[in-house]
């Protein structure tokens, strides 16, 4: 079975200044790592390799240059290999091109069973590229999995978590899974893992190598238009009126009103 | 200060820090209360290949020597010196097979031993015979293919946890020191039974009990070397390992320092940082730099004894005697730093402080150390002539 982990590499704090010109995060001076999120959904992966006593993971990553390092820790971890989709091209990405792009990546790779993430990335927090790549590729997706309950070449039974409590769904595959920090607790990589990863050679696919539409990719390939980002100010404090219930219930209605009028 | 370290050497620092700050420093307090065996973390350490770092790679190991023991045992030591000697004290119970083992001996056990599967330990010290262990009286009497032990060794490390023991036991008491030998002996051996735990000041939640042997039955492939080799052994074992008590030590005095070096820079009196008073800089500025020379002497000796030299007892004794008293200083300065915080559980320090005064005791006390320095000195004085 071979198994595909989608990671990305975000800032280490969640603390994250905002570029008040290109509305884009800061990442100056700050440590990156492996998104929270996607080290359960690698720890998952290389279980399910052990589980079923063989396979195959591979972890991708979209992302510049050093992106590479997030790679060679998901190796250390137990992924088999790696590859790092890195272009100018993709520059200014948004969810859909990301998720585009990285279809394109998992169509190269071919026969695959599953897809992991995580259920978002710890800096956008939007959530979409799971469900984005399930879509570009046209294959089921199930979101926020806390347990794989059974998986095999052709189909997975898993739970997957809702507010009130969780669904059981099955689902054939290949598919993509999103996956909660209630699944698993990642290991440590290993001493084995690290040296593996020190050597392990990491191809890195342009958009030309994943014979991607360049109108679907980077700035121009992104639907998204970021016109301002920025910290909502704190909720001001409501008014409470009183008196007689149907006096009060006439001068809400009439309040409402103008709201809904004047916005 | 930049030690040089090989990139395979780098790994397992970084690793065993990042266990060390990940996974025992959150459970170190708790497990010094209950005194139970930290199992949880073994296995951590089983799965990331540091259990093997210094059995050579034909058993399973990654090859490494005292050098790479040493740097595991200080980033573990960090995060707890109790917890740490599960790792580091399998390491004493394994340099007698790794020295003396015959090829069967080592392929039978070495692979258990660097996948972390089975822990080991080692067994010399008596209620009589301490620091004069050539006064042993367990004895081991041959009785066709099989020896038979009998006696009762105190303070052992690992003891009732450990799968395999390394056992110092006299096969000839008329020839004193010369008598003893080395066995090896496995944990399900009929005849073999463990004390209760010892109730300890540090380093509370290693295993320490009595191994008590009664009509103990080994099976005479498992002599070491040969009978009357057993002190020899010991001692050399010792050699190999004091590197590792030393920075068992080291460590313990590194979380002691970065502990006093915050808190005094978090603590305000009199309107500013207590660390701005030059009465504690002047404390912080000792405690560094004896650490410093600590830490350099611990890898030189190391080093020294993985290049293969002769006569290593006496940086082995120097190294483990120096960063253990340095350890008692710095824990004890640090507990002084944090006034009355340093005396309270809530805070580590008090812990780092009865952690630390075991490394002055263990393995040879520092004044066998400083014997055996002396003997030294005097015996290279003596060649010179």
């Amino acid at each position: 079975m071979k198994i595909l982990v989608l990671i990305k590499q975000v800032p280490e704090t969640t603390d994250v200044k905002i570029d008040p010109e290109t509305n884009t995060l800061k990442r100056e001076g700050v440590k990156s790592i492996i998104n929270p999120f996607d080290m359960y959904a690698i720890e998952e992966a290389v279980r399910i390799k052990e589980r079923s006593g063989g396979g195959q993971v591979i972890a991708v990553s979209m992302g510049p240059p050093q992106a590479m390092e997030a790679l060679r820790e998901a190796i250390s971890m137990g992924c088999d290999e790696a590859v790092l989709l890195s272009d100018k091209k993709f520059a200014g990405s948004d969810t859909w091109a990301t998720s585009y792009t990285l279809s394109q990546a998992i169509r190269k790779l071919g026969d695959y069973s599953v897809v992991l993430c995580g259920k978002q990335a710890s800096d956008g927090d939007t959530a979409q590229v799971g469900p984005g790549v399930s879509t570009h590729l046209d294959i089921p997706q199930v979101t926020y999995i806390k347990k794989i309950e059974q998986i095999n070449a052709e189909s997975a039974r898993v739970e997957r978590m809702t507010e009130e409590g969780y669904e059981i769904i099955e689902t054939a595959l290949p598919a993509v899974m999103t996956v909660v920090k209630e699944i698993n607790e990642p290991r440590l990589p290993s001493l084995k893992g690290k040296m593996r990863a020190k050597k392990a050679e990491i191809p890195v696919w342009t958009a030309e190598d994943l014979l991607c539409d360049e109108e679907k990719i980077g700035l121009d390939g992104s639907p998204t238009r970021v016109i301002k980002v920025f910290t909502p100010p704190p909720r001001q404090g409501g008014r409470v009126l009183a008196g007689e219930p149907e006096a009060v219930s006439k001068e809400l209605a009439d309040l409402l009103k103008d709201v809904v009028i004047s916005s | 200060m930049d030690y040089l370290l090989t990139e395979e050497q780098q790994m397992i620092k970084d690793l065993c820090r990042q266990i060390a700050e990940e996974k025992i420093k959150p459970v170190a307090a708790e497990y010094d209360e209950t005194a139970e065996f930290a199992w949880d973390i073994m296995k951590i350490l089983a799965e990331s290949d540091i259990c093997g770092i210094y059995i050579p790679e034909e058993y399973g190991g990654m090859g490494g020597g005292v050098f790479e023991l040493a740097i595991a045992t200080e980033q573990l030591s960090w995060g707890c010196g109790g917890i740490s000697l599960g790792f580091a004290a399998t390491g004493l119970g394994a340099f007698p097979l790794l020295l003396y083992g015959n090829e069967g001996q080592k392929a039978e056990y070495l692979p258990d031993i660097a996948a972390g599967r089975k822990l080991a330990s080692f067994a010399l010290t008596e209620a009589e015979a301490g620091s004069d262990a050539g006064s042993i009286k367990t004895s081991a009497k041959k009785d066709g293919d099989h020896y038979i032990i009998n006696g009762t060794k105190q303070w052992i490390t690992n003891a009732g946890e450990a799968e395999i023991y390394t056992v110092i036991a006299m096969t000839n008491k008329s020839k004193g020191a010369r008598g003893a030998s080395a066995f090896i002996v496995e944990k399900d051996t009929p005849g073999l039974s463990f004390g209760k735990k010892e109730n300890k000041m540090g380093i509370r939640s290693s295993a320490t009990r009595e191994v008590i042997f009664t009509d103990c039955r080994v099976p005479a492939k498992n002599l070491l070397g040969r009978e009357g080799l057993g002190f020899i052994i010991a001692m050399k074992t010792f050699d190999n390992s004091r590197p590792g008590v030393a920075a068992q030590a080291l460590g313990i005095a590194q979380r002691a320092l970065d502990e006093a070096v915050q808190y005094t820079h978090e603590r305000r009196q009199f309107g500013q940082a207590i660390s701005s008073f030059q009465g504690v800089q002047f404390m912080l500025a000792d405690m560094g730099t004896q650490l410093e020379a600590a830490r350099a002497l611990i890898y030189s000796a190391a080093r020294m004894i993985d290049s293969g030299a002769r006569n290593v007892a006496k940086v082995s004794a120097m190294c483990k005697m120096y960063a253990s008293d340095v350890a008692m200083k710095v824990t004890t300065d640090a507990v002084q730093l944090l006034g009355g915080y340093g005396y309270m559980k809530e805070y580590p320090v008090e812990k780092l402080m009865r952690d630390a005064k075991i490394t002055q005791i263990y393995e040879g006390t520092n004044q066998i150390q400083r014997s055996v320095i002396a003997s030294s000195l005097i015996k290279e004085s003596l060649g010179k002539k």
